[in-house]
């Protein structure tokens, strides 16, 4: 029901930060970086009818937070029953 | 079959469906009461947050907003979902793993402190009342348009039905209402969408239609939007930005902050059995969300289309008004559509040119609520709006009134006046309060206060400001303690409340604005909405500060901070 020893849980933590920060970066980058700031750049290519940077701020962005949660979801799983703390 | 006599059916079966929930549902004890009985199946708990995050705003607004800002109203499309993904990952498992009933408790637990608990109760009741003021408002529109009943009429009936599945079920009646809600609303929304992205383009899915070109040519349909626009003087659709691009950074950021600490979004992870569940079902909450926020912007750029198409059938040949569309006369009446001949032609002149301009009010609401007879429709559609827009606005209004209703019975009666109340008292307790809540915010519905056009800002900025840089750093962070965590809040309310009152009154009382809400006076160009993520900035700063320089929480504060970093245990934990 719990860590085995306190570098277990160090480092459950830490595993735990370094995928939230990484899976944030991607959450910053497609909606702030491309749908914000690079929007402009992104116009100048065609996604279908969609200008890309128009397509990122509108629809890419949202599916891509979908992906992100179920993502975080998945690995958050294999962490917990890599240290044993899943609940049973 | 008449529309009235359809819409009747409609929204007369919704109520019925909602109220049989409500009787199948009650609430035998405080955990029901409160969370549901923590049984929620994560995709159940997925829908219903679903549901009670998509308010009034989302349904029948948000489209409009779009329709008319074009490119600038992406910051609510990635504001109010892109929130969610810092829920799953910052707030949400953590918070279940803490297994208590309210957003207050946690606080007052973590930085061992009755004050905070009592700040943050009235952040939340504050967020909380404004938000429900907009739902009742849409209650009480929905019925005075589409039953023809007076606006009053239509209020008392929608505080009626809320009545019924709130008191008698609290969590557990509203997470299943919230899930039938889902359902009216989704269909409402995304038939009559797939119906006018078939009409415009031929591509059923309006995800694609949006980006396809128009049925029977090859021009793509957002280019020949912005030609039509543009030729009549407004900003190009696709490239539309909402001030400057440093504003429209701020503003998603303080709406994706806000979603994330608004109280009665996070209060339905609490249902969930289990730590892994609340990472999940905020994934499934997204999924449903996003069906419906993928479509709007196709709505929004279709119903622009067809509004433009109505209004100038072939290039600088306007409609005779004389032989304008029902729908054109319907909301006509309603004084949300208004036409002024000014030239005295008969023709409907529409330009960005307000002194040639004679469509004189277009209200943003008709763009979704108009819709399906603007793409001419079937009947049953627009029966199916009507009860779209209301299980909308009675699934946010329930959320919202079980999270002000936990607060005053759990946070201020039996954690801070009487700590020794029973169990039985303290659910009669949590009925009353959910009575005198569903009273208050009915009164306020009819009587609207100055504030209540200022919602957004003081809803997103409250919880962007003071409650989510407080869980946060409350799970992050174990220095932070009891003095940083209050000042933090304080701070933070005080910055981002001086700010949108300076510009919009105090109380959003127009006269007492003493800077004028005027665009040279705006920090930066921020609008005065926009400014919950720099009230978050302020909160981290002072809480970090102050922290430094007073005395580390103690032992068992530490303690519990490590155990909610863990996910085993939690079932012990909701036990307690």
């Amino acid at each position: 029901m719990a860590f085995k020893s306190k570098e277990d849980a160090t480092a459950y933590w830490a595993a735990n930060v370094k995928l939230m920060l990484t899976l944030l970066v991607v959450w910053f980058v497609v909606s702030f970086g491309f749908g914000v700031i690079l929007v402009d750049v992104l116009n100048q290519i065609q996604l279908g009818g969609y200008k890309l940077g128009f397509w990122f701020a509108q629809q890419g962005s949202i599916y891509t937070f979908v992906v992100l949660i179920f993502v975080y979801a998945k690995k958050m799983g294999q962490l917990d029953r890599k240290y044993g703390v899943d609940e049973k | 079959m008449d529309l009235q006599t359809l819409t009747y059916i409609v929204v007369g079966f919704t109520f019925a469906l909602y109220i049989g929930i409500a009787i199948w549902a009650r609430a035998g004890s405080t955990k029901d009461f409160y969370v549901a009985g923590g049984g929620v199946h994560p995709i159940s708990n997925g829908m219903a947050t679903a549901a009670d995050w998509m308010s009034a705003a989302s349904f029948i607004s948000m489209a409009g907003m779009i329709a008319f800002m074009g490119y600038g109203g992406s910051v609510f499309l990635m504001g109010w979902t892109g929130g969610f993904v810092l829920l799953a990952m910052l707030l949400a498992p953590y918070l279940r793993k803490f297994g208590k009933f309210t957003v207050p408790e946690f606080i007052g637990d973590r930085y061992y402190s009755k004050a905070a608990r009592i700040v943050a109760v009235v952040c939340l009741i504050i967020a909380s009342v404004t938000y429900v003021i907009g739902q009742m408002k849409g209650i009480g529109v929905a019925f005075s348009r589409f039953l023809q009943v007076d606006y009053g009429t239509g209020l008392l009936v929608g505080m009626g039905i809320v009545f019924v599945y709130a008191v008698l079920g609290g969590m557990k009646g509203i997470t299943y209402t919230q899930i039938a809600q889902y359902c009216v609303l989704i269909f409402a929304y995304t038939i009559p969408a797939i119906f006018i992205s078939l009409n415009l383009t031929g591509n059923p899915i309006p995800q694609l239609g949006l980006g396809s070109t128009m049925a029977g040519t090859d021009t793509f349909l957002l280019d020949r939007l912005d030609q039509v626009v543009t030729e009549l003087g407004f900003h190009e659709y696709t490239t539309q930005s909402r001030l400057s691009q440093l504003n429209m950074f701020v503003y998603t950021m303080s709406l994706m902050i806000g979603t994330a600490g608004l109280p009665h979004v996070i209060i339905r992870f609490f249902t969930v059995p289990k730590v892994a569940d609340a990472r999940t079902s905020a994934g499934w909450a997204l999924v449903f969300i996003a069906i419906l926020y993928t479509t709007a912007p196709a709505v929004a750029a279709m119903a622009r289309m067809n509004f433009m198409n109505t209004i100038e059938p072939t290039k600088g040949n306007y409609m005779t008004y004389d032989e304008r569309p029902n729908w054109f006369k319907n909301w006509e009446t309603t004084g949300l559509l208004e036409f002024k001949d000014k030239n005295g032609d008969g023709k409907v002149q529409y330009s960005a040119n307000a002194e040639v301009n004679e469509m004189v009010t277009v209200d943003r609401d008709i763009m979704v609520l108009a819709n399906p007879e603007i793409a001419r429709l079937p009947n049953w559609v627009i029966a199916l709006v009507a009860a779209g827009g209301l299980a909308a606005a009675l699934s946010t209004a329930a959320g919202l009134l079980l999270a002000i209703s936990s607060a005053i019975s759990h946070d201020l009666l039996k954690g801070v006046f009487m700590p020794d109340i029973d169990e039985k008292n303290e659910l009669m307790a949590s009925r009353v309060a959910m009575a005198g809540a569903i009273a208050v915010a009915g009164y306020l519905g009819f009587n609207p206060p100055d504030f209540a056009a200022g919602t957004v800002a003081l809803a997103f900025g409250l919880a962007a400001s003071s409650i989510f840089p407080a869980l946060m750093m409350g799970i992050f962070n174990k220095r932070i303690n009891k003095e940083g965590a209050i000042a933090g809040m304080v701070a933070g309310i005080t910055v981002t409340l001086l700010y949108v009152f300076q510009h919009q009154g105090i109380m959003f009382v127009a006269s007492t604005a003493f800077l004028g809400d005027l665009k040279p006076n705006w920090f930066f160009g921020i609008e005065p909405n926009a400014f919950g993520a720099i009230g978050a900035v302020v909160n981290f700063a002072v809480a970090f500060l102050v922290s430094r320089v007073t005395q580390e929480p103690p032992e068992h504060v530490q303690d519990m901070v490590e155990s909610i970093r863990m996910p085993a245990g939690a079932g012990d934990a909701q036990a307690h």
